[in-house]
């Protein structure tokens, strides 16, 4: 906790965005969170992001579940939409509130208690549905609101501050979501903002479930020796398999910069990300690649980070269900309640 | 860049950006949070140990330390800075007896100071506590220089000056008012150990244009046209009046004459506002007494018919700037503004008819005494020179700084020590921790705007020429204005070692003052990696040691700092602390002994 809240007040040669708005103005309110958590510094670079992509803050929708890290919804974007939800049901939520209104940009944040235990079921279908959303999974190998029990991505070896090792072998999300198909697969660490913050505006601009594991260390549970989600472990053992630059719409695009091969994969709303993966073999949209490197670093010890998958041509849940193109709020009301002969109609057509 | 070294007490002065400006360099966050605590007389001693006549700089002080307040970089408007110093000696009640106290041993010293104006006034200040006799010999009935004969009662009262000096002069000066000195030699012949010349700049300068002496009656030089009104030897003042100059001298001569009768007041620039040596609110004090302030207009000639002064003639002139960078005026047009009579304010110049040029006090090709600027000593060991006879006009502050310095030396110089080591500067620091969330300060941002002082209504002013205008701050003011100070003297205080490269401290700060990234050679490198280059840049920038895990540094810009602690109050292992920082200045007496 702060003793007061931050000053509203701007550096001198602070910056406006493409709708006028200050980095400031994505703000939320101040965190309640432990001083040094992770968590917030994925905030920050939620609103570095959403900033720097002119996300107008009307239109944005946060959902979260129980957690720490579901908490985090409430200090960015403080003139937005908001859900939080019950534990492990945010993935759910979501899906209603996107199948319902199609024009808001969802904010999924979780975390690995919330996503792998009690919504592990949740977040599978919601992949396997691909909900039209950003799902940041904010992974610091804890039940960090109860105090720090292991979760289940906690890693085989990992010792607790008590210094019990664990010994159940982790859910790597990553690899999970690889297996379940899903569009978009990044993994990055809340202390290396040059990497997550365009992972994250690749993973706001890709159509589908863009599923971001980010490393995210509770610095009262899981920060010391033994940890294996330290700040100081991350550091130790965090490979870069691919690098991402994101470059918005209507940005000349210089494939090929530098002698190292790089792939351009054109999102949904016509930005683009430049691919650089690190290994020569490693191809960030061949599913079966990533996964193979996903699991050789596993092997080695590392922790292979970067955008390490996307398909942009997979169809998401609007696809799947022939959706109508309005939002549901924008219908008129005829169109979406056309009235007891219009159901009798539909009734008779399955009698 | 190398890494910062804070425990060079400069590092964390220069932080301060009020106390660096101030000449005297007054401890102005510790006594606007003194004051902000209802102690006012803490307040009062506070700056007197550093500026000594807080009542008078407290109404008249130029101020240099406000355009350099942290705040004005903030939300346009700097702390009101002088004006609560104002508050402190309003407020402060008897603290009689916890002023310095006279010298219970004399040390058989004896120093000689020549005019009793500010820079005289500190020296005595400085060195009777320690047993020095010293001796002021003034030319005039009384103490004070041109603090008391030219800036007019209505900008600060006598009863004022007369409190802040009693408590000098009361230490045991020897004060030999209406003498005055007309002989250097004479005086080094009675055998002082050291004498300084406090003597002030005292000749108004000439403006030698056509018809200048043909009416002599009716042209004055502000300097000691201002004295003539003090002594009453000047009580009123024909209808029109022009004002030749617009610096401090012009803006009392202006307004000193509205209050003798004149109705037609104006006060002729040869330059544009923006250019104007008097201060911006000392413009407006004269223009809210209906002064006409007319720019761009040189002086041609005096208008003078039948040996009456009727007139003057100016050129009207455009500035622009040449090829080379100077500005240049151009004539334009001329034209002719009637008038009753004129007073000169164009600056003043150093006189010193008395020293004789041939007892081993060098003058430079202008007339100026060659005085070294640490030292304030003159080419003759044991006599030093401070105030305006030092190095030409300047202000009360100036003095003061002045003064404490020569009497360092002085000190040094009738013990045998060398004036040429000066004593260093010192620094405390202590953190200003109190708790999990509590801080030794108000850390919260008021919003705030500069609180606007109450003048005197326009009537009133003008019924006795020592109405003093401003009124003041009332406490409801004060409290509210002491918390805009950023209290830039709360230091953030950075140990390498324990950080963990959270970004915790990156995240939270409001105004974007921290950066981790890669060291470099050069600051104008490292600048451009900021996470928000500055706009000014001459507040510096702190550069860690290598952090323990990336080897990366951490980067402080401090110029927009707001010292808020929030850094701190993030930090999950405290290597953010804030520290209050304390200025040790030396003072005469605290030399070896
Ligand atoms: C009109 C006017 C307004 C000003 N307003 C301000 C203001 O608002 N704020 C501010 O900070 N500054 C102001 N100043 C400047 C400020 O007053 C001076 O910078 C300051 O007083 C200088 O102090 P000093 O001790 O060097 O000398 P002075 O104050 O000039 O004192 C010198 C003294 O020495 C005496 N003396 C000189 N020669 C001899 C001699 N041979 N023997 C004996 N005695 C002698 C003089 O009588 C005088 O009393 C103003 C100046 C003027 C002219
Ligand atoms: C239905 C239900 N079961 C259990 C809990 C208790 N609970 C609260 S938070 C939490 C785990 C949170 O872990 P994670 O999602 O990793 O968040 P973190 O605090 O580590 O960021 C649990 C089990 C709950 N709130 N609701
Ligand atoms: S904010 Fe306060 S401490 Fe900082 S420069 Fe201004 S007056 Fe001085
Ligand atoms: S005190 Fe810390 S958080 Fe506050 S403005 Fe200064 S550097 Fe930023
Ligand atoms: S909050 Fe503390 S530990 Fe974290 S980066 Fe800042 S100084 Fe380092
Ligand atoms: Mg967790």
């Amino acid at each position: 906790m702060t003793s007061i809240a931050k000053p509203p007040v701007r550096h001198p040669s602070a910056r406006l965005n493409g709708l006028g708005l200050a980095l400031r103005d994505y703000e939320g309110a101040m965190s309640t969170l432990c001083a040094g958590c992770g968590h917030d510094s994925v905030t920050a670079a939620l609103v570095q992001a959403c900033w720097e992509l002119d996300l107008p803050p009307h239109r944005a929708a946060k959902m979260s579940g129980i957690g720490c890290s579901s908490k985090t919804t409430a200090y960015f974007l403080k003139q937005s939409h908001g859900f939080n939800s019950v534990h492990g049901r945010m993935p759910s939520v979501t899906s209603g509130a996107a199948a319902a209104n199609r024009g808001l940009i969802c904010i999924g944040i979780s975390g690995d208690g919330d996503s792998l235990s009690i919504g592990l079921g949740q977040l599978s279908h919601a992949i396997r549905r691909n909900v039209d959303m950003l799902y940041v999974l904010e992974n610091n190998g804890v039940y960090g609101l109860t105090k720090g029990q292991f979760s289940a991505s906690a890693d085989l070896g990992s010792r607790s501050k008590r210094g019990e090792a664990n010994e159940q072998a982790p859910i790597d999300p990553v690899l999970l979501a690889l297996a379940l198909g899903a569009t978009f697969v990044a993994r990055s660490f809340s202390g290396d903002k040059q990497q997550l913050v365009p992972i994250l505006k690749a993973g706001l601009a890709h159509k589908g479930l863009a599923l971001i594991d980010v490393i995210s260390p509770c610095v009262s549970f899981n920060d010391h020796e033994g940890s294996t989600k330290s700040y100081a472990f991350t550091r130790a053992h965090e490979v870069e398999a691919v690098h991402a630059d994101f470059i918005p719409l209507r940005h000349a695009i210089t494939v090929g910069e530098g002698s190292e091969p790089v792939q351009v994969v054109q999102l949904h709303d016509g930005s683009s990300v430049r691919l650089r993966p690190t290994a020569d073999d490693y191809d960030p949209t061949d599913r079966d690649s990533a996964y193979a490197h996903v699991r050789g670093c596993q092997a080695r010890g590392e922790i292979a980070t970067g955008l390490l998958f996307v398909d942009e041509t997979g169809k998401d849940m609007h696809d799947f269900l022939h959706t109508v193109e309005t939002p549901l709020i924008d219908l008129p009301y005829e169109q979406l309640c056309p009235g007891a002969a219009a159901m009798d109609d539909l009734m008779s057509r399955y009698r | 860049m190398g890494t910062t070294d804070v425990t060079d007490p400069r590092y964390y002065h220069r932080v301060v950006d009020c106390q660096w400006a101030c000449p005297a360099h007054t401890n102005v966050p510790g006594y606007i949070r003194l004051i902000a605590q209802g102690r006012y007389a803490d307040a009062y001693l506070l700056n007197r140990e550093s500026n000594v006549f807080p009542g008078v700089l407290g109404r008249t002080c130029d101020r240099p330390c406000e355009p350099a307040c942290r705040r004005g970089r903030i939300d346009a408007d700097p702390v009101a800075i002088c004006r609560l110093k104002r508050v402190a000696a309003d407020l402060r009640g008897d603290i009689t007896d916890r002023l310095p106290k006279p010298a219970t041993r004399k040390n058989g010293k004896r120093v000689a100071c020549v005019g009793a104006g500010p820079a005289s006034l500190t020296v005595a200040n400085d060195l009777l506590p320690f047993g020095f006799d010293v001796t002021i010999f003034e030319q005039s009935a009384e103490p004070g220089g041109l603090m008391r004969v030219n800036i007019p009662a209505f900008r600060l009262p006598a009863s004022v000056l007369d409190e802040e000096i009693g408590y000098i002069t009361s230490l045991g000066a020897d004060m030999r008012y209406g003498t005055r000195i007309d002989s250097m030699r004479a005086l080094l012949e009675q055998g002082f150990d050291a004498v300084f010349v406090g003597s002030g700049a005292p000749k108004g300068k000439e403006l030698d244009i056509p018809g200048r002496w043909d009416a002599p009656s009716q042209v004055h030089i502000g300097i000691d046209w201002l004295a003539n009104v003090h002594f009453g030897h000047v009580r009123e003042v024909a209808p029109r009046v022009l004002i030749i100059g617009v610096g401090n001298t012009a803006m009392d001569c202006c307004r000193t004459v509205k209050r003798l009768g004149a109705t037609d007041v104006k006060v002729i620039a040869r330059r544009g506002r923006k250019q104007f040596k008097a201060s911006p609110w000392e413009l407006a004090d004269a223009e809210e007494e209906q002064v006409e302030i007319v720019e761009y207009h040189a002086p041609r000639r005096f208008v003078v018919e039948g040996g009456v002064l009727t007139g003057m003639e100016f050129d009207r002139v455009e500035w622009h700037t040449d090829a080379r960078g100077r500005q240049v005026s151009t004539v334009v047009g001329e034209t002719t503004i009637p008038c009753d009579v004129v007073i000169l304010a164009i600056g003043q110049d150093n006189a010193f008819p008395w020293i004789e040029t041939d007892i081993g006090i060098d003058f430079d090709q202008w007339g100026m005494p060659t005085v070294d600027k640490a030292t304030h000593q003159s080419t003759r060991a044991g006599v030093f020179f401070g105030g305006d006879a030092a190095w030409g006009p300047e202000n009360i502050i100036w003095a003061v700084a002045h003064g404490h310095q020569a009497a360092i030396s002085i000190d040094a110089h009738c013990h045998g020590r060398s004036v040429a080591e000066r004593p260093p500067e010192g620094m405390t620091l202590t953190s200003a921790k109190i708790g999990m969330h509590a801080w030794a300060y108000e850390n919260a941002y008021d919003l705030a705007s500069r609180a606007r002082m109450t003048h005197e209504s326009l009537e009133k002013r003008f019924a006795d020429l020592s109405v003093e205008v401003e009124l003041g701050f009332t406490p409801e003011q004060a409290a509210r204005e002491v918390q805009r100070c950023l209290n830039c003297d709360i230091q953030t205080h950075f140990t390498a070692s324990l950080c963990i490269e959270c970004d915790a401290c990156i995240d939270v700060c409001p105004t974007t003052c921290l950066t981790i990234t890669t060291n470099g050679d050069s600051e104008e490198a490292l600048r451009t990696r900021l996470s928000a280059p500055a706009v000014n840049t001459d507040q510096p920038l702190y550069v860690s040691d290598g952090l323990p895990q990336t080897k990366r540094v951490m980067v402080k810009d401090e110029d927009v700092c707001l010292h808020c602690g929030l850094c701190a109050e993030r930090c999950p292992t405290a290597a953010w602390d804030m520290r209050t920082f304390d200025l040790r200045l030396p003072y005469a007496g605290q030399g070896a002994a």
